[in-house]
């Protein structure tokens, strides 16, 4: 059965980042082309560009508004400092390589696929997760009120991108939930509570109990 | 005498109401800490070097290199020169380091040379799996032969289900750490209260050394009770690095190969009947493989026990691949697609609606009211008589449509739980258990309990699960844990009233028998108006809190729960004849689970084994290389699980009725995941008659 998930992934990842295996070998290669090749702007940067690696390096990350220092290898991704570095847990660590969106945060506006980041291109781009947006965001409470999550751990990054998907389409169908949300996975079999609790923070009711 | 039984349906405030799990919050908002989220000042990384071979002998291992390694602190030989490999991912060495990316490192410099030996690590093909299968022995009941050559109609089929991995979304692994001799050990586990005792035991220290907290599990489906090799392996890099903490979760690849499959199953099967539609005869040739050990042996006959003259053989074969672990409902998954697409396929052979046949030999199933009565609800509620027609009869152009149905029986009765509920003189509330929230909501059917009984609200309660400290509470396997730990906490908590009760009597001038709670208040049975609130009553405790323990003990349940669920679901779905998708537009679950605490979380579960149904029928699949001996799809882009636009509709009946509140709690964790897979199976075959079916 081929899946819509599918189709999804690539509307999200439009910023071009690619998978971790990739990733992690240009890192252990060249630290130089990490930023080269992965980053379609930095693409257009004159010739004799800064060299960063493959050693770590001291970086700044502006992460919920704070400027955060942090020392990465120029082949961690953004989701490991979150994770490792920062403490930042509600990103996780699920498939690890661009297919489950457990691991969905936001850089400069867009939501993406933390684990296919490297946190040495989210400089200078603002870095949301969840734990900097309020704990009673109406997103969270309608997860609540819909039972839309069991053992939770798909849950923050399916908020994450639920939360991202209202604020593009604040007034969506079901089919537009069905199809927006086609980015996350959930093992426990939580869809039928997502559909209504995304319809729900659209104001669109399908509260359940 | 104290009175635990539950209160009648009409009388509760808390039980049966649909309330939202009391985790919701911190998890909706990311704040929950897991396991994986431990982050501990010098912490370390450990990680796992693994075979690539599926059957090998290490001839040498070389990790002086990674010894070196800047940032590496230890490193471990796990399968020594002359060890035997018999899977691939099997852990050869381990390896802990200041950061994730020097252990990789570390792990790449470990020097491993295998003598390679041959292996087999598919069974679909029975006859290419050679000396691989051992037979089981041959069961009959009746005339089998007899049977079979009185009967007006014999239908037969080869069906299929293949190995599948749990893919539970939090790998398994820990966080461990030594303080001394004592070891602090944060593991993802479904057996809070053992798993501490199973580590213990592999790293040689008493069982009361090893402290063990847990506050959520990513998911365990069956497959996380025991400390692990890895643990074993996290718990000895800290000892070796000074006792620092050392943090190790597999990679979603070795997650994926070796921590824990569901059997395959495959059967060949006659089924036959008089011309009426009776079930006279069945003979199964099933084999399965459950790994390197075997097993795998689906509990057949299913449902359709009294089947009067039956035959069974069974294979179970060897392949050098991960090995089997419970997963939810174990067997019997691959038990009720054996038996319900027999029945399906002799429904067609006797040209009858298989919607008849399944209720026309509800006498042959164990418990035949239910079914029936099962049966006919699911048929009302998915419009079977308008929507069912015959094998390729329901089609509209390149597009069919085929319905299906599929049965399942659980046990389900309540795990050995002991709880403590304590009542503090401030009128504070605790409950204790060494229990764990698979996510199923057992931390708000404990909170749930306990307010009930108390006359509180619910928010008056806290509940103090995922610490081996608390008293000793069942591993959550084998949907035991709803009945277990309601049991435990009602009873602790009903102790714990009648203690304050003994203090408030004579306050209020009665025997402490002639009290009750309601709406925070204790006041004296049939005189509503003489009483106390809750804070007065527990202020008469002075400065000593009362702490009263309750048990489950399942030979004694007094009915406060007991086991044997039963479920029907039936699927509705529309197949492209030319591409072969599948698409489900509704599948309905009809399923018992006697009194239900918290409609509204038992409801997330049945919805949630229906999902995971979808992905059985239709996309999981653990694919081996004969080639290689590896698993192809070791990652989540090609091991395959429904998204939210995957399935259809779901629509669920828990059935509450009084004949079944009055029964007692039942488990609710495996019966709804069992027959879904078939159903979905059944509903495919409608319109796609053929001879041989497998899943995916």
């Amino acid at each position: 059965m081929s899946s819509n998930k599918d189709k999804e992934i690539p509307k999200k990842k439009s910023s071009g980042f690619s998978r971790r295996g990739f990733i992690r070998g240009v890192g252990i290669g060249s630290g130089a082309l990490s930023t080269g090749i992965l980053e379609p702007a930095a693409e257009a940067a004159p010739a004799g560009a800064a060299v960063s690696g493959p050693g770590a390096i001291p970086i700044t990350l502006n992460i919920n508004g704070k400027a955060t220092k942090v020392t990465v290898e120029p082949r961690e991704t953004l989701l490991d400092t979150l994770r490792n570095q920062v403490n930042l847990t509600a990103a996780k660590r699920v498939c690890d390589r661009g297919t489950c969106g457990a691991c969905s945060v936001m850089v400069g506006g867009k939501v993406v696929y933390s684990c296919t980041v490297l946190a040495i291109d989210a400089q200078g781009k603002e870095i949301q997760t969840l734990e900097g947006v309020a704990a009673n965001h109406p997103v969270m409470q309608a997860f609540v009120n819909n039972d839309a999550q069991q053992c939770g751990y798909c849950t923050p990054g399916f908020v994450m991108a639920s939360k991202a998907f209202l604020e593009k389409h604040p007034k969506p169908t079901m089919e537009d939930v069905k199809e927006g949300l086609g980015g996350n996975l959930c093992r426990c079999g939580t869809y039928m509570g997502v559909r209504k609790a995304v319809l729900e923070a659209a104001g669109k009711g399908g509260r359940n109990g | 005498m104290a009175n635990y039984s539950w209160p009648p349906m009409d009388k509760r405030r808390v039980i049966g109401k649909r309330t939202s799990r009391l985790d919701g919050p911190a998890k909706a908002s990311g704040r929950a800490k897991y396991a994986s989220d431990q982050n501990l000042p010098g912490m370390l990384y450990g990680m796992l070097l693994t075979s690539p071979h599926a059957h090998a002998k290490i001839t040498s291992i070389d990790t002086s290199a990674a010894e070196k390694l800047q940032g590496v602190t230890a490193v471990r030989v796990i399968a020594k020169p002359g060890t035997e490999i018999q899977w691939a991912g099997t852990e050869v060495a381990s390896i802990a380091a200041t950061s994730e990316s020097i252990a990789r490192d570390g792990l790449k410099l470990i020097k491993v040379d295998y003598e390679v030996l041959p292996h087999v690590v598919r069974e679909d093909d029975l006859a290419k799996a050679g000396n691989r299968g051992k037979a089981g022995g041959e069961q009959v009941t009746g005339d089998p032969d007899e049977g079979f050559k009185n009967a007006a109609v014999t239908s037969q089929g080869t069906y299929g289900i293949p190995v599948i991995t749990h893919c539970c979304l939090e790998p398994h692994g820990l966080v461990v750490a030594w303080k001394g001799d004592k070891v602090e050990y944060w593991p993802s586990t479904q057996a809070v209260s053992t798993v501490g005792g199973d580590l213990a035991k592999s790293i040689q220290v008493p069982v009361a050394n090893v402290h063990v907290q847990m506050d959520h599990i990513g998911g365990g489906f069956g497959s996380k009770f025991s400390s692990d090799l890895w643990g074993t392996e996290a718990a000895q890099l800290s000892k070796a690095s000074g006792g620092r903490p050392v943090k190790m979760f597999l990679d979603r690849e070795t997650e994926l190969t070796i921590a824990g499959v569901r059997p395959s199953a495959f059967a060949k099967v006659r089924i036959a009947a008089d011309k009426e539609g009776n079930v006279t005869a069945f003979e199964s040739n099933s084999w399965a493989s459950g790994g390197f050990g075997g097993g795998g042996m689906p509990p057949i006959m299913y449902v359709y026990t009294k089947i009067p003259n039956y035959r069974l053989n069974h294979t179970a074969v060897s392949l050098n691949a991960g090995g089997a672990r419970a997963w939810r409902a174990p067997n019997n998954p691959q038990a009720s697609y054996i038996m319900c697409s027999a029945l399906d396929d002799l429904a067609a052979s006797l040209k009858m609606d298989p919607l008849d046949l399944f209720v026309k030999n509800t006498p042959l199933t164990i418990r035949p009211a239910t079914y029936k009565r099962q049966l006919e609800r699911a048929a009302e509620l998915i419009d079977w008589k308008k929507n069912w027609k015959a094998r390729g009869q329901n089609r509209d152009g390149y597009m069919a449509r085929g319905l299906g149905i599929g049965v399942a029986t659980w046990g389900g009765a309540g795990h050995p739980s002991k709880a403590k509920t304590t009542i503090h003189p401030d009128g504070s509330v605790e409950v204790e258990l060494g229990s764990q929230d698979l996510g199923s909501g057992t931390r708000t059917v404990i909170a749930m309990v306990a307010a009930e009984t108390l006359g509180l609200p619910l928010t008056a309660i806290n509940v103090k699960i995922g610490d081996n400290t608390y008293p000793v509470s069942g591993g959550s396997g084998g949907s035991t844990t709803v009945g277990g730990v309601s049991t435990s906490t009602r009873r602790s908590t009903v102790n714990a009233l009648d203690k304050l009760f003994e203090k408030v009597g004579p306050a209020l001038g009665v025997p402490a028998d002639q009290l009750e709670v309601t709406d925070s208040r204790v006041r004296v049975k049939n005189n509503p108006d003489k009483g106390m609130s809750w804070q007065q009553a527990c202020q008469k405790l002075g400065v000593e809190s009362i702490s009263e323990m309750g048990e489950n003990n399942p030979q004694k349940t007094e009915g406060l729960n007991t086991g044997g669920a039963s479920g029907v679901q039936m699927a509705d779905v529309s197949v492209d004849t030319e591409t072969g998708f599948v698409r489900i537009n509704k599948l309905v679950a009809v399923q018992d689970c006697g009194l239900v605490i918290n409609p509204k979380t038992a409801e997330s579960q049945v919805l949630g084994a229906c999902i995971m149904s979808c992905c059985g029928a239709l996309m999981e699949e653990r694919v081996m290389d004969q080639q290689t001996g590896r698993m192809l799809n070791a990652n989540m882009e090609f091991y395959k699980l429904a998204g939210i636009n995957d399935i259809g509709d779901i629509v669920v009946d828990l059935e509450v009725i009084p004949e079944n509140d009055q029964r007692g709690v039942i488990g609710l964790g495996e019966p709804p995941a069992i027959p879904g897979v078939v159903a979905i199976a059944n509903a495919v075959a409608t319109p796609l008659a053929c001879g041989f079916r497998r899943c995916p």
